[in-house]
C-alpha cells in the first residue's frame, strides 16, 4: 500500500482592530442590531466613494512586520468579482497583484521541534457582510451589512505544513502573535479569525503536489485538527481504491464529523480580478515603517525567551503565563511590583509569582478576545507574596489569605490583620499556649515519656487549632521538644 | 469568425458570470462588438512597453487616508425603506441555499 504525505496550506481571515471600517467611518463594533452601522459606502449605494482607513493599513503592516514579511512601498485595491448577497457592490475589494505584505515566515514547535513554516503573502480586504437564512418562517436570506466592509488581514501561508497538529500549531502560534500586537481579538467564536486549509497528499518521495481540496467552515482549534485529518484519511481512501481527487471546495460539518462537497459554487471562481480604478495605490513610506516596527510589542516567542533567562521560568511555566496577552502583563506587573518591595532577584520573584499565578491566579481568570477579568490586581499579589517573605504568614495561610482577597476585594494585609492570620513567631506566647495544652493533656504526655514521640504531632495539631494554623511550625516543633523534655 | 479575438463560448461565459442572460443572436452581436473593440485595443502592441511599469491607477498619485475616527452611520430604517423586501433590521433576499 502506497504511502501518502499531506501538503496543507492555511489562509486565515483575520479581523483587524480599528475603530472604523476599512473605506468608510461606520464603527466596527460587534454586536450591534443589524444593519445599524451602515452607509451609502458599505452598502455600494451609487456614487460611493471608498477612503482606505490608515490604521487599518497600519495595523496590516504591523501583522506583516511580526511575521517578517517584506512590506510593499506601494500597493494596490484590486476588485475581486463574483456575485452573492453578502456582497452589496458585486465585488469585494481585495488585493491581488501587489499586496501589502511578501514573503514572510513563522516558526513553530511540534514535538520539541522548530519548523520554519513560510508566509506567501499577507493582503488587506473588506469582509463580507452575514447572512441569515431560512430566519423565522420565512424561505429568506436576511442580510446583515454590520461587518460588511470591516477590514481584514488574510495571511497565506505556503503548503509547508505536513499534518493536522502543524496546522494546529501554526494556526495557535499566528493567533498569540497577531492578539500580543494587538492587530485581532483572537475571537474564533466571533468569526473575528477565519480559517480555510488547502488540503492535498502525495505519495511519500514525490515532489509534484497532489489535486487539492479546500476546506471552509472550520473555526475552531478543535475542527481544524479534525477537519484536516478526516479529508487526508478521505484523499487516501479515494486514491487507495484507484480514484482521483477534483479540486473542489469542502466544507467542514461537525454535526456529521465530516467534510461535505461544495460543488456547484465552482464556477464563481472566475473573479476576474483588477485594479480597482476608485483607488489609487496605497503608499506606505520607510519612515512609518520603521516607526511602526519600532513600536511593535514584544512577540510571544520572545518574551517567553526573556522569561526563561531573565526569570528563570520553566518553558512549561513561561507557556502557560504567556497564553493571553493580559495574563502576561498581569504576571509582569506582579514581578515587577515584588522584585521592587522584597528586594528579591528577577529569578527568585519570577519563580514565586510565577507559581502563585498559576496555582491560585488564571482559574479565576475569565477571558473574551483581548480582555481579561482578574479577581484582584497584580499589585496585591505582590503584596501577599511580601506577606510571606517577611514571615508574617505561611505558604498555606497565603493560599487562605488570596480566597478571602477574592471573595471581598479587600487588600491582604487588611485580612490577615481582621482576621488574626498572622503568623506567632512571638515565643513567649507560643510557650504559653504549649504549656497549657501539655497541663490537658496528661496522658499524651506519659506516652511521650514511654518513647512514643510520635505524639508530638498530636500536640503539634493542638497548637496549630489553637492559633489558627498562624503559629510558626518550626518555632511550635522547637518548644515543644523542649518543654516535654523539661517534663 | 475564424480569427476572432474572442470566441462565441467566451461571450456566453461572460454573460453568465455577468448574470445576463442573452440569445443567441445578441450573443453573436456582442461577439461582433466586442472583437472591434478588442481589434482597436491590439494598435497597443505596436508600443514597446518592456521598460514602462505597469500603470494601476489613471490618475498619477497615492491614495488618500482617512484617520480611524467613526462618523455617524445612515439611519437604518430610510436604508431598509429603500429595499425592495426587509424583514427584521435584515436586508431580506431569496433563499441562499448552502451546504450544511
Amino acid at each position: 500500500m502506497t504511502a501518502y504525505e499531506p501538503v496543507i496550506g492555511l489562509e486565515v481571515h483575520a479581523q483587524m482592530r480599528s475603530r472604523t471600517k476599512l473605506f468608510c467611518g461606520c464603527p466596527t463594533e460587534y454586536g450591534a442590531p443589524p444593519n445599524a452601522h451602515t452607509c451609502p459606502v458599505c452598502l455600494a449605494l451609487p456614487g460611493a466613494l471608498p477612503v482606505p482607513n490608515e490604521k487599518a493599513i497600519e495595523l496590516a503592516v504591523q501583522a506583516g512586520l511580526a511575521l517578517e514579511c517584506d512590506v510593499a512601498s506601494h500597493s494596490v485595491f484590486a476588485r475581486k468579482n463574483y456575485f452573492y448577497p453578502d456582497l452589496p457592490k458585486g465585488y469585494q475589494i481585495s488585493q491581488f497583484e501587489l499586496p501589502l505584505n511578501g514573503k514572510g515566515h513563522l516558526d513553530i514547535e511540534v514535538d520539541g521541534e522548530t519548523k520554519r513554516i513560510g508566509i506567501t503573502r499577507i493582503h488587506v480586504e473588506e469582509d463580507a457582510a452575514k447572512n441569515i437564512h431560512g430566519a423565522g418562517s420565512s424561505a429568506v436570506t436576511l442580510v446583515d451589512f454590520n461587518r460588511g466592509g470591516t477590514p481584514l488581514v488574510e495571511i497565506v501561508s505556503d503548503p509547508d505544513l505536513r499534518s493536522a497538529e502543524e496546522a494546529e500549531a501554526y494556526l495557535r502560534k499566528l493567533r498569540d502573535v497577531l492578539m500580543f500586537i494587538g492587530v485581532n481579538d483572537g475571537n474564533l467564536e466571533e468569526g473575528s479569525f477565519r480559517c480555510d486549509a488547502n488540503v492535498s497528499i502525495r505519495p511519500v518521495g514525490q515532489e509534484e503536489f497532489g489535486t487539492r481540496a479546500e476546506l471552509k467552515n472550520i473555526n475552531s482549534f478543535r475542527f481544524v485538527k479534525k477537519a484536516i485529518e478526516h479529508e487526508i484519511a478521505r484523499q487516501e481512501g479515494v486514491l487507495q481504491s484507484g480514484g482521483t481527487v477534483v479540486q473542489e471546495t469542502r466544507t467542514w460539518s461537525e454535526g456529521q464529523g465530516k467534510t461535505i462537497s461544495m460543488r456547484g459554487k465552482e464556477e464563481a471562481h472566475d473573479y476576474r480580478y483588477f485594479p480597482d480604478p476608485d483607488l489609487p495605490p496605497v503608499a506606505v513610506t520607510e519612515e512609518r515603517i520603521d516607526e511602526l516596527r519600532a513600536v511593535l510589542p514584544e512577540l510571544p516567542a520572545a518574551k517567553r525567551a526573556r522569561w526563561e533567562k531573565e526569570l528563570g521560568l520553566t518553558e512549561y511555566d513561561a507557556g502557560v503565563l504567556s497564553g493571553h496577552p493580559e495574563i502576561a502583563k498581569y504576571f509582569e506587573e506582579a514581578t515587577r511590583l515584588f522584585v521592587e518591595q522584597s528586594g528579591k532577584t528577577n529569578k527568585d520573584a519570577g519563580k514565586k509569582v510565577g507559581n502563585f499565578v498559576q496555582a491560585e491566579v488564571l482559574r479565576h481568570v475569565a477571558t473574551n478576545g483581548l480582555e481579561a477579568l482578574f479577581p484582584v490586581a497584580p499589585s496585591a499579589i505582590a503584596e501577599l507574596l511580601g506577606c510571606v517573605e517577611d514571615g508574617t504568614i505561611n505558604g498555606k495561610i497565603a493560599k487562605k489569605v488570596f480566597a478571602s482577597m477574592v471573595e471581598t476585594g479587600t487588600a491582604p494585609k487588611a485580612i490577615i490583620d481582621a482576621q488574626g492570620l498572622a503568623q506567632v513567631t512571638d515565643t513567649g506566647a507560643i510557650e504559653e499556649e504549649v504549656s497549657r495544652i501539655l497541663d490537658a493533656s496528661p496522658s499524651q504526655v506519659a506516652q511521650y515519656k514511654d518513647g512514643k514521640t510520635n505524639v508530638i504531632g498530636y500536640f503539634v495539631g493542638q497548637v496549630m487549632k489553637a492559633t489558627k494554623g498562624a503559629a510558626n511550625p518550626k518555632a511550635v516543633n522547637e518548644i515543644l521538644r523542649r518543654l516535654l523534655d523539661e517534663q | 469568425m475564424a480569427d476572432a479575438k474572442i470566441t462565441f463560448e467566451q461571450v456566453l461565459h461572460v454573460a453568465k458570470l455577468a448574470r445576463l442572460t442573452l440569445s443567441d443572436e445578441e450573443a453573436r452581436q456582442m461577439q461582433e462588438q466586442l472583437d472591434a473593440i478588442l481589434g482597436y485595443m491590439e494598435g497597443l502592441d505596436e508600443l514597446d512597453v518592456s521598460n514602462v511599469p505597469p500603470t494601476f491607477h489613471s490618475i498619477p498619485m497615492d491614495a488618500p487616508m482617512r484617520p480611524d475616527v467613526p462618523e455617524r452611520c445612515s439611519d437604518r430604517s430610510e436604508i431598509l425603506e429603500q429595499a425592495p423586501e426587509s424583514q427584521s433590521g435584515g436586508f431580506a433576499v431569496p433563499l441562499v441555499l448552502e451546504v450544511e
